[in-house]
């Protein structure tokens, strides 16, 4: 792996397939597609989104890249070294350098804990800090994230999910991280609530120079907060592209089909809009289909997809389609 | 007013809970018109489920307890009918489609069952009616191969698929309001598209009259003729649709619209985030309830709580300021 210094995670054929078990002995009977071979890099600075459906790979992608799962193949090198090689210890060793926030504030928080110790565990588990330094840090990073320092003996219960999230993101930062992957980290809050939170991300990053991972199903909020966006389908990336040339100018039929699905908040621009309305549901990824895995509803799919894989090639600069047909839309 | 379908006047829900009596539901006026698709739109916890839940009686009771208000349906008030007769409208004259297409269907009765069964008890079907006119109804939201389908239990349906027969239940008995809460929140997006644009192609087959409950700014958009906006259990805002996202007149709706970021969004810009949390009222609120989270708040509305008043053709709202000036109202 070269040292391209741009570069702070680079992700290779990375596979995760999940066996299934059946009967007495436990014989192996398939398994599970997750991911089927991605190849991404992620930028120093950057916030890469990466979008799709549910069941479709994308927080596996996120689990597996921080070795949460141990992939079935491929490598993943952050600032060049291969995490899929090291040793438990190393590994250990590693993850200060990237963290997580969650989904659900709700259940990512440990119930019969004080915020204080909350936020102080990966401190105390890295032997990062001790004593008094624990409450200051613990009161840095409460500050950091625009909640009241005095919170800190309380209980998650006693907050609502906007201000867990800020918990979570304050568990997240404290040992300095310099790459967040982001699961779905506001799709459990409400609407007036979301804005804070993705504000607070965007500010942090700035102040930090945090990178990103950015998951999640919402296309709009993906748009404002990333540079560069990844859409994935049955466990492959089928397009990856800045924010500005996936969304005006997407080239898998899937992204098109995906944008023209999201409502707008405006009747005007909404009744503007051509439509593609997407057949059928996503295929199961314990039996994903040949060729593409698009064709089965793809509005443009002919016999040759059903044969042929696609590969995920570099259509023009920087971005990237798995299409046989993607040139039709350039 | 004769023209009015639906005609509810200053109903008022509580809840008695360990910590005090919630005023979930403070006086909510509105009529509803033959042929009109009614967006209720709010965060959680703002009333709007809780409204449509008190209109069909389905509050239950206690906890809860429909304290005011008249709810009157062709002619007659829905909250002075006997159990008897509530059970007739409801399913039959006003049907419903919920959330969760999972938890509303029994899981261990066939999905034909629970269709005959409607059928047999709101239009006295013999069986064998009830099966052919479940076909047509399964074939009419769109389920391929009806037919075999019906001795299939609800988890043998995907999420879209399950949703499609919540709704070809509720337009058995050729309802005259369908009333959804939050039908697609559950769904992905692609799925969404395909549930909205079946509503869509029904409402205009049918005639439908249709309440449509949501969170989401965006579907109501390109779906509602009329919007209502809720607010701690009161409505702020009402206004035809183009009118409510073009001009919005109160700070929460402003806020809300200005929250969302948009899959159409060209620049990245800052979201507008409305500081604090959304209210549960253990009081009538003396002030504007929301008035901490309002960066307009005058004097005014920290003394009294503005009446939902016309400040355009159509267009009401509750509010003792005028946004374009920040002064009060003439």
């Amino acid at each position: 792996m070269s040292a391209n210094n741009d570069i702070l995670l680079h992700v290779e054929n990375l596979v995760m397939h999940f066996p299934i078990y059946r009967g007495v002995i436990r014989r192996q009977i398939g398994a599970v597609h997750a991911i089927d071979g991605i190849s991404f890099d992620v930028r120093r600075g950057e916030t890469l989104g990466l979008v799709g459906e549910s069941g479709c790979g994308k927080t596996t992608t996120g689990r597996t890249i921080l070795q949460l799962y141990k992939p079935t193949s491929g490598q993943v090198y952050y600032n060049g070294i291969d995490l899929v090689a090291l040793k438990r210890e190393e590994m250990r060793h590693m993850r200060r350098e990237m963290q997580m926030i969650f989904q659900d504030p709700y259940a990512s928080l440990n119930p019969r804990m004080t915020v204080k110790d909350i936020i102080a565990e990966p401190l105390v588990a890295h032997n990062a800090a001790s004593g008094k330094e624990i409450q200051e840090r613990v009161e840095q990073l409460l500050e950091l994230v625009k909640m009241n320092p005095s919170f800190a003996n309380r209980y998650p219960h006693e907050f609502s999910g906007g201000q867990r999230q800020r918990i979570g993101v304050a568990r997240a930062l404290a040992l300095q991280p310099s790459f967040i992957v982001c699961d779905e980290p506001i799709s459990a809050l409400d609407v007036s609530i979301q804005a804070q939170v993705i504000n607070l991300l965007e500010e942090l990053q700035e102040r930090l120079n945090l990178t990103y991972l950015f998951i999640a199903h919402d296309l709009s909020v993906v748009r404002h907060i990333s540079s560069r966006v990844a859409v994935m389908y049955l466990g492959i990336f089928v397009e990856l592209a800045s924010r500005n040339d996936l969304y005006i100018k997407p080239l898998h039929p899937y992204t098109r089909a995906l944008l023209s699905a999201v409502p707008i908040p405006d009747p005007v621009a909404d009744a503007q809009r051509q439509r593609v309305i997407l057949e059928g549901d996503v295929p199961s990824p314990v039996n994903p289909p040949s060729g593409c895995r698009f064709r089965t509803r793809c509005p443009i799919a002919e016999a040759f997809c059903a044969e042929k894989t696609p590969d995920f090639h570099e259509i023009k600069p920087g971005h990237f389609v798995a299409c046989h047909f993607a040139d039709r839309f350039l | 007013m004769p023209d009015l379908l639906l005609d509810v006047q200053g109903l008022e829900t509580q809840f008695k809970t360990p910590d005090g009596i919630v005023h979930a539901v403070n006086g909510v006026s509105f009529g509803l018109k033959e042929g009109e698709t009614l967006g209720l739109v709010g965060e959680s916890g703002c009333g709007k489920t809780v409204t449509m839940m008190s209109i069909l009686r389905l509050i239950a009771s206690p906890p809860g307890k429909i304290t005011a208000g008249k709810a009157f349906f062709l002619g007659k008030d829905l909250l002075q009918m006997t159990p008897e007769e509530i059970r007739h409208v409801r399913g039959g004259q006003i049907a419903m489609v919920f959330q969760d297409p999972m938890t509303s269907l029994n899981p261990v009765l066939t999905i034909g069952f629970q269709m005959e069964e409607q059928l047999m008890f709101h239009l006295g079907m013999t069986r064998k009616q009830a099966v052919i006119r479940s076909v047509e109804l399964l074939e009419k939201v769109g389920i391929p191969r009806a037919k075999d389908r019906l001795p299939d239990y609800p988890h043998q349906f995907s999420g879209g698929m399950r949703q499609r027969v919540m709704i070809a239940m509720a337009l058995s008995c050729d309802p005259q309001i369908l009333i959804a809460d939050e039908p697609t929140t559950a769904l992905d997006v692609t799925i969404q598209a395909q549930i909205i644009e079946l509503v869509k192609r029904l409402r205009d087959e049918l005639g439908m009259t249709i309440i449509w409950i949501t969170h989401d700014l965006g579907i109501i958009a390109g779906l509602a003729h009329r919007v209502i906006v809720m607010y701690g259990g009161f409505i702020i805002e009402e206004a035809p649709v183009k009118d409510l996202y073009a001009h919005p007149e109160h700070p929460y709706t402003i806020g809300l619209l200005g929250s969302l970021p948009r899959v159409d969004e060209k620049e990245r810009h800052r979201l507008y985030s409305i500081e604090g949390l959304p209210p549960v009222l253990y009081a009538l609120p003396q002030a504007c309830p929301f008035a901490p989270r309002c960066k307009w708040a005058l004097d005014q509305c920290w003394k009294e709580n503005p009446k939902l008043e016309l400040v355009s053709t159509d267009h009401r709202a509750a509010c003792w300021v005028d946004t374009k000036t920040g002064k009060t109202r003439s």
